[in-house]
C-alpha cells in the first residue's frame, strides 16, 4: 500500500566540523554549536521549536540515558522531547511523525556522537550477542570483513573497484569544510595501506570521529512562514533484516531493497540512476558504497564495481554519490546519517558550495543501523 | 567564549563504566551450551512451518513466529561461507593477529554460525572450503568450548 | 492526515525478580505472542515495531537488533527509543505518533528490562554526567530521598503517610497476576524496614524485575475492526527538563505540573480529581505516591496524605490509583512505563479481571525518571473530537 504523504519540509541545516578529536567540546557543547546553526539557519530561534527528538546512543556516550546530556543544549526546557536510538535518519523519521500526527508543526532533530572519547572496537563489540559472537571479539571492521569478502565473492567484485570508492570520496571531501580528511589518493595507496581485516584496508574503511548535527522539520504552512527554500521530504522508508550474520546472505541488503521500495514508491521514483540527481549513502567502509548502491537500484545485483567503473558516480557524472566525502570522509557514527540528510539537503537548496552538484532537483540520503547493514533507512528529498 | 579557551588546557577525565553482568543463557542457549560442554555435540532447533534449522538454536522463528521444540543434532561438519584474516589488535579480541573468522554452515543447518578459523594457512583459505569443529580438551559450557573451525 | 489513534491489545510476562529460563530475546516474545493473541493478530498484521529499554541494564548496544527475532522485526520497519525509567512512556507516545501520522495502520510497542542481569545502581549511576554529577552520585535513591526530605520539610509529611500509600499498592497487586511482589505489607513492616537513604526504606522502594510488556497501537482506519473496546489516545505530554541533577527544584515534581497542565487543557479536563476514574502513575517509591498526586493538580500542596488516608486512592475510591499495583509491585524499568500504559488501557477495556476498577472512560498513565523527569497520556473509552 503505497502512503500518500502530507508535505513536510526541512526548513534549517546545522553541523559542526568533523574532526578527530574536539579537545575543546563536550556532546553538549557539539549539539548546542549544530543546533544554534540549524535555528539560525532556519531563522528561528528555540521559541519556533514546538517538540524535539535526539538521536543519542548510550554506549557511544558512555552513560545510560544518554540523551540526557543533550537535553540542555537541544532546548528541552518545557518542551516535549524524546530521543530514538540509532542512525540519524531513524531519529530524524520520528521527529517527522510527530508533526504528520498533527501534535507538532515544527520538530528540532539532533544527533551525535564522540568516536574519540571510548575505544570504538569496544563500543562495536558490545552490539554482538554476548553469549554467541561477542566472546570471539568480533567489532565492526571484522564483522564488515566477513560481509565484504562474502559479496566480492559472490559477484567478483574487485577491491581495486572498492578502492575506486575511497579515491573518490576523500576526493570529494576536498571540497567540503566540514569533513575531516579530505585527501588525495590513489587506488594504489588504497591498495597498499595496512590491511585491518581482509579485504578491508585502512584506507577503505571510515575514520574515529567526533560530530554533531541538527535538522528542523516543518510542516508545509510553518515552512513557508520561515524560509524561502524549504526542502520537501517526497518518500521516505526504512527496515531490518535478521540480526545474527549467519542469518542473512550478507552479499544481499534485502531490508535496503525494502526500505528503497517504500521511499522510491510514496516519492513516485520509478527509474532511481535517472531520477535521483545526487546521493548521499552510508559508506561506512568503501565495499558498502557499491553494495548499498544495488540495494538502492542504482545498478543490477552485481553490477555495483562496474558502475563504479563507469564514472557515473565521480562529481560530474549522471548520479555523483557522495559529494560531501561520505561517511569514508568523517563518520561520527549516530550523527552520520542526519549529516547525509543535511548533505542531500543542501544539495537540494543549491548551497553547497564547492561540492554542490549542478542542477540537483532530487537528492536520496541514505542511512544505516545495526552490524553489517541489518536495518537502512532512505530518504528522498526534493525542490 | 573561544578566545579565553586558547590560554586554558582543555582538561580530560579518564575514565571507565564498570558495570558487571551476568546473562542468562535461557533454557534454549543453555541445552545447546551444555552439548558442547558435556558431549561435544552442536544442535540446532528446527521451524517446520518454515524448514528451517536455526543455529544458534533460537526459542521462536523469526519468520512464523511461532516456538521452536524441535532440536536437531548438526553434524561437525560443514561448509565455509566467507571468512576473513585479521591483521590489527583491538581490546575486545580473545586472541592476536593474524588470525581468521569465518562462517560456517554446516551440514544440516539453514544459518550460518560465525567463529574461529584454526589448523589453516591464513594465505590459503577460500570460500566453500570444508571444515570441522574442533572442541577443547576442558568445556565451560560457553561458545569457546568450540576452539574453531579447521580445514578437512 | 492526523489519524486518531487506540490501543487494541497489550500482553506482559509474569514479572520475577529472576527470569533465568530465558535470555532477553525470548522474554520480548512471550510478551509480544500475548499481545497478538490479546488483540488475535499475527506477527504479519504489524507494519512498525518499536523497541526500548536502558541499555546498560543488559549490556546490549543496538538492542532493537539484536532482538528482531523475539520483538517481531524480521523485514519490517523497526526502531529503538529509551529515555531511561520514561522509556516504557516514551515508547507509548512514540505508538501514538507514528500511528498518528498515517503511515503505519498497526505498531508493535515494546518495553522491556532484564534487570537480574546487572548492577542496577552501578547502571543508573553511569547516566549522570561522569565531570559534574555521577562522583558524588548515589544512584537513583539518592535523588529521590533529597526530594522526599524537602517534601516533609515544606510540608510535615510523614514516614507513615507514606507508608499507607506502600500498603494501598502492595495490596492490590495481590489481584495482578503478573505483579512480582504479590504479598500484602502493613504500615509497621514498612516503617521498621531497614533504612535506605533517610527518609526511604526498602519497603518504600520499587524492586527490581525481570519482565516485558507488550501494546499494540492501531489507527482509527482498523482499531474497530480489530476490538470492540478500542481504548484512545486522548493526548501526551511529556518534560524531560534537567539534564543536571544540581538544577534540579526539587520542591515539587516540576516535569509532572508542567506535562499534565499541557496534557489537561490539550484532552479538555478541567477538574482532574473529578474527571480521571483511574491513575497508573509510575511511582518508583513512596513518598513520590503523595507529592506526585500534587504536582498533578489533583490537590493542593501538602494535601495529598489526606487523600490518601481518605481512602480516595484505594480500588473503591472516587480516584483508584495503581490498581495494578504499580511500580512498588513490580520494575522492569525498561518495560514500567510501558506497563503503566497498558494497565490503564485494560482498565479502560474491562480486561483488568481481579483488579478491575468498574466503569472506567478516562485513564492516565504517567511515566518517570532519568533527571526527574516525567511523561504522561490520557486514554478514553469514547473517541476524541479532535
Amino acid at each position: 500500500m503505497v502512503r500518500i504523504m502530507e508535505k513536510i519540509a526541512i526548513v534549517g541545516i546545522g553541523m559542526t566540523k568533523q574532526e578527530r578529536r574536539k579537545e575543546a567540546e563536550t556532546f553538549s557543547d557539539m549539539v548546542f554549536e549544530a543546533v544554534t546553526r540549524a535555528l539560525e539557519d532556519a531563522g528561528m530561534t528555540i521559541k519556533d521549536i514546538d517538540n524535539i527528538v535526539t538521536g543519542c546512543n548510550d554506549f557511544w556516550d558512555g552513560r545510560t540515558i544518554s540523551s540526557m546530556a543533550v537535553g540542555d543544549a537541544s532546548g528541552a526546557w518545557d518542551k516535549n522531547i524524546s530521543c530514538v536510538e540509532g542512525d540519524g535518519t531513524f531519529v530524524a523519521f520520528y521527529g517527522m511523525t510527530r508533526i504528520l500526527s498533527k501534535s507538532y508543526r515544527t520538530t528540532l532533530v539532533t544527533a551525535h556522537s564522540k568516536g574519540s572519547e571510548s575505544v570504538s572496537s569496544l563500543i562495536t563489540n558490545a552490539m554482538f550477542d554476548p553469549i554467541y559472537t561477542r566472546p570471539l571479539g568480533l567489532d565492526a571492521i571484522t564483522s564488515s570483513a566477513l560481509q565484504a569478502r562474502r559479496y566480492m565473492g559472490k559477484y567478483g567484485i574487485t577491491e581495486e573497484q572498492c578502492a575506486m570508492v575511497s579515491v573518490k570520496n576523500h576526493g570529494n571531501a576536498k571540497n567540503n569544510p566540514y569533513s575531516q580528511l579530505p585527501m588525495d589518493i590513489s587506488v594504489d595507496d588504497v591498495m597498499h595501506s595496512r590491511m585491518l581485516a581482509d579485504p578491508i584496508k585502512l584506507l577503505d574503511a571510515s575514520p574515529i570521529t567526533d560530530g554533531a548535527c541538527a535538522i528542523i522539520l516543518a510542516k508545509e504552512e510553518t515552512a513557508e512562514c520561515f524560509s524561502n527554500h524549504p526542502i520537501w521530504i517526497k518518500g521516505v522508508g526504512f527496515c531490518a533484516d535478521a540480526y545474527h550474520l549467519g542469518d542473512r546472505d550478507l552479499a544481499e541488503c534485502k531490508s535496503l531493497e525494502r526500505a528503497a521500495q517504500t521511499a522510491y514508491r510514496m516519492a513516485g521514483i520509478e527509474n532511481p540512476l535517472k531520477e535521483i540527481d545526487v546521493a548521499e549513502v552510508y559508506d561506512a567502509f568503501s565495499y558498502q558504497e557499491l553494495m548499498w548502491g544495488e540495494g538502492l537500484s542504482f545498478c543490477e545485483k552485481g553490477g555495483g564495481g562496474r558502475l563504479t567503473e563507469s564514472g557515473k558516480t565521480k562529481m560530474g557524472g549522471s548520479m555523483p554519490i557522495n559529494p560531501s566525502g561520505g561517511c569514508l570522509s568523517a563518520h561520527a557514527v549516530i550523527a552520520a546519517g542526519l549529516i547525509r540528510m543535511a548533505e542531500a539537503a543542501l544539495q537540494v537548496r543549491g548551497e553547497a558550495g564547492n561540492r554542490q552538484v549542478e542542477g540537483v532537483k532530487t537528492a536520496l540520503a541514505h542511512g544505516v543501523n545495526g552490524p553489517c547493514g541489518q536495518s537502512h533507512c532512505v530518504w528522498i528529498l526534493e525542490k | 567564549m573561544n578566545r579565553w579557551l586558547e590560554s586554558v588546557e582543555p582538561l580530560v577525565y579518564e575514565s571507565r563504566i564498570k558495570v558487571p553482568y551476568t546473562w542468562s543463557v535461557g533454557e534454549t542457549g543453555s541445552r545447546f551450551l551444555i552439548e558442547l560442554r558435556d558431549r561435544k555435540k552442536i544442535f540446532g532447533t528446527r521451524c517446520s512451518k518454515c524448514d528451517m534449522v536455526y543455529l544458534p538454536p533460537r526459542k521462536n522463528c523469526s519468520r512464523c513466529f511461532s516456538n521452536l521444540g524441535e532440536w536437531v543434532e548438526l553434524g561437525l561438519r560443514g561448509t565455509l561461507i566467507t571468512f576473513t584474516v585479521v591483521h590489527y589488535e583491538s581490546p575486545a579480541m580473545p586472541i592476536k593477529p593474524p588470525f581468521a573468522y569465518g562462517i560456517i554452515l554446516l551440514d544440516g543447518a539453514s544459518t550460518g554460525l560465525v567463529h574461529f578459523l584454526g589448523e589453516v594457512n591464513i594465505e590459503k583459505i577460500k570460500p566453500a572450503m570444508r571444515v570441522e569443529a574442533i572442541f577443547k580438551d576442558e568445556r565451560i559450557g560457553d561458545i569457546l568450548d568450540i576452539r574453531y573451525f579447521r580445514p578437512l | 492526515m492526523g489519524k486518531r489513534v487506540a490501543i487494541v491489545g497489550s500482553g506482559q510476562t509474569y514479572h520475577k525478580s529472576k527470569r533465568l529460563d530465558a535470555n532477553g530475546v525470548e522474554l520480548i516474545h512471550e510478551a509480544v505472542t500475548r499481545a497478538l493473541e490479546n488483540a488475535e493478530l499475527t506477527r504479519d498484521d504489524i507494519d512498525l515495531v518499536i523497541i526500548g529499554n536502558m541499555d546498560h541494564f543488559e549490556g546490549i548496544n543496538y538492542m532493537d537488533m539484536w532482538s528482531i527475532d523475539g520483538a517481531g522485526g524480521f523485514m519490517k520497519p523497526t526502531i529503538k527509543l529509551t529515555t531511561g525509567g520514561t522509556t516504557g512512556s516514551t515508547l507509548a507516545i512514540a505508538g501514538y505518533h507514528m500511528v498518528a501520522s498515517s503511515l503505519f495502520d498497526k505498531a508493535l510497542v515494546i518495553g522491556w528490562e532484564k534487570n537480574s542481569e546487572s548492577d542496577t545502581t552501578a547502571a543508573i549511576n553511569t547516566a549522570f554526567d561522569p565531570i559534574w554529577d555521577r562522583l558524588t552520585f548515589a544512584g537513583a535513591i539518592g535523588g529521590l530521598a533529597v526530594e522526599a526530605s524537602a517534601y516533609v520539610d515544606d510540608y510535615g509529611i510523614t514516614e507513615r503517610d507514606a507508608a499507607r500509600v506502600v500498603v494501598r499498592d502492595r495490596k492490590n497487586a495481590c489481584r495482578n497476576p503478573y505483579a512480582h511482589l504479590r504479598k500484602e505489607v502493613t504500615i509497621e513492616e514498612v516503617l521498621s524496614s531497614p533504612m535506605l537513604c533517610d527518609p526511604i526504606k526498602l519497603l518504600d522502594m520499587c524492586p527490581r524485575s525481570d519482565g516485558a510488556c507488550a501494546v499494540i497501537f492501531a489507527s482509527e482506519d482498523v482499531a474497530e475492526k480489530i476490538t470492540k473496546t478500542p481504548v484512545w489516545i486522548w493526548g501526551t505530554a511529556n518534560r524531560h527538563i534537567y539534564s543536571y541533577i544540581n538544577d534540579v527544584n526539587f520542591h515539587g515534581l516540576q516535569s509532572l505540573k508542567r506535562a499534565s497542565k499541557e496534557l489537561y487543557q490539550k484532552c479538555g479536563i478541567k477538574e482532574p480529581l473529578k474527571e480521571i476514574d483511574v491513575i497508573e502513575l509510575y511511582q518508583p517509591y513512596s513518598f513520590g505516591g503523595l507529592l506526585w498526586l500534587e504536582s498533578m493538580g489533583l490537590c493542593k500542596d501538602g494535601e495529598a496524605p489526606q487523600l490518601v488516608w481518605d481512602r480516595v486512592t484505594d480500588m473503591d475510591g472516587e480516584l483508584p490509583v495503581n490498581p495494578s499495583g504499580g511500580v512498588i509491585a513490580t520494575n522492569p524499568i525498561g518495560a514500567t512505563g510501558l506497563i503503566r500504559c497498558a494497565e490503564a488501557a485494560m482498565q479502560i477495556m474491562g480486561r483488568a479481571g481481579g483488579h478491575q476498577v468498574p466503569d472506567v472512560k478516562i485513564a492516565v498513565s504517567t511515566g518517570f525518571g532519568g533527571c526527574m523527569w516525567s511523561d504522561i497520556l490520557l486514554y478514553g473509552k469514547e473517541k476524541p473530537r479532535w
